[in-house]
């Protein structure tokens, strides 16, 4: 870990963790290896190797997909002869009329809009230092707001929901999956392998060690 | 897992926390400060020992999440318009059409995810909320009921996506149209608000013993 000179800042060896305030002394952890807390088995640091240029590559990756997946066609429906596509921007302006607005504003936000900040705050905050770099200015704030958005990142939550819908108007028409159903399909796994190279205390660490202070 | 062994150990012999030691640990990083530190010097977050406010806004959110799901379960969360005659479906209405068309799997999908996940997070978090308030120390068992509950909540979105996605496909004029209820958006809100009632929780708080406790 890091070395402090003659001083020995015994505060810096030490780790609470976030989840139950157990102290750890801050472990000497391989790459690829985790330390874990001895009491309620939270992740505390999870370094891997070359993590910040996967993430990095694997948001950009992601965004690419996310723009496919909004503008093409999500769904075809065909009943007696009449067509309809749909893509996911139609989804989100469902509820555009009147009293639904607000509604329609929120799945924008849930599905596209904090799906596709997170991805552009952590290419933002990873991709200075996956160069070499010291952090980017604000990269501590911004990556303390990509995390704080992370449950409300829905994509995957999304999928499912597609799939559910299909069997509901399987009997009332047919209906054919577009590219865009499989952009969107990538970007969960995606954003699921993302998630994995991430840990959340060994970030704050790095963060920690490369800012100038 | 052999961390079970360990974590079982652990309990027998009392856990050095942060607050014991007499320092702050930060609740986003997990660097540890002496005690009285306003904010973490790593991350920039607010410190506090245990977040001495967290039980009330648990209990705001929770309260506010668990009435607005009434009406959520009252009124119709789709319409659906086919050759002209309407018929309006809430959510277990829905889960009923399902299952009357044979879709057994995806009609439990909807159940647990609109009505068996809510309705036990309500129970989870009110649960957790008062054993705290009570001065019970928590279990590994409290913990990842806890992790639990924060992990799935947002699943239960499944449902309001599903409304979305009909209302938006499923619009061929005379021969069928679908259409939201007002219930999507009682039921998006109940969601949201118990998600924000689990993210306000302080887990540090189910392991403390009485001594440690704020309340």
């Amino acid at each position: 870990m890091a070395y402090y000179g003659g001083m020995t800042d015994s505060l810096s060896d030490l780790i609470a963790c976030p989840k139950c305030d157990a102290l750890h002394r801050v472990p000497d952890v391989d790459i690829g290896a985790q330390a874990r807390c001895v009491r309620c088995g939270t992740v505390l640091m999870a370094p891997k190797d070359g993590a910040m240029t996967r993430i990095v590559m694997l948001s950009v990756t992601a965004l690419i997909l996310m723009v496919a997946a909004v503008f093409f066609p999500f769904l075809e429906l065909s009943v007696q002869g009449l067509g309809r596509k749909s893509s996911v921007f139609d989804a989100v302006l469902a509820f555009s009329d009147g009293l639904m607005l607000p509604l329609s504003v929120a799945v924008a936000a849930l599905i596209v809009v904090l799906p596709v900040f997170r991805f552009v705050a952590l290419i933002y905050v990873f991709a200075p230092m996956a160069l070499g770099w010291t952090p980017a200015p604000r990269a501590k704030t911004v990556f303390k707001l990509a995390e704080s958005v992370r449950p409300w990142a829905m994509a995957e939550i999304f999928i499912i929901g597609v799939a559910v819908a299909l069997v509901k108007v399987a009997g009332l028409a047919q209906v054919t999956l577009g590219p865009a159903f499989w952009a969107f399909v990538g970007l969960v796994i995606i954003t699921v392998l993302k998630d994995n190279f991430m840990c959340r205390v060994t970030v704050w660490q790095t963060l920690n060690a490369r800012s100038p202070s | 897992m052999s961390g079970d062994g360990m974590a079982n150990a652990e309990r027998a012999q009392p856990v050095l926390t942060a607050r014991k030691a007499g320092l702050v640990g930060c609740a986003e990083c997990g660097h540890v400060h002496p005690k009285g530190t306003p904010t973490c010097s790593v991350c920039g977050s607010g410190l506090a020992s245990r977040d001495s406010a967290s039980l009330q806004r648990v209990w705001a959110w929770l309260i506010a999440g668990m009435v607005i799901y009434i009406p959520a379960n009252v009124y119709p969360m789709l319409r659906t318009t086919t050759f002209g005659a309407t018929q309006e479906s809430t959510i277990v209405g829905g889960v009923i059409d399902l299952v009357d068309h044979g879709s057994i799997g995806v009609a439990l999908i909807v159940f647990v995810a609109s009505v068996i996940i809510p309705v036990s997070k309500f129970i989870a978090i009110a649960y957790l909320a008062l054993r705290v308030q009570r001065g019970k120390p928590g279990t590994s068992t409290h913990f990842h009921l806890y992790e639990f509950v924060e992990f799935i909540g947002r699943w239960s979105m499944i449902d309001v996506f599903v409304v979305a996605i009909l209302s938006a496909l499923v619009q061929l004029n005379f021969v069928a149209s679908i259409n939201p209820g007002i219930a999507a958006v009682s039921f998006a809100l109940s969601v949201a608000f118990t998600m924000i009632s689990a993210n306000s929780f302080d887990p540090r708080l189910i392991w403390d013993a009485p001594e440690g406790n704020p309340v």
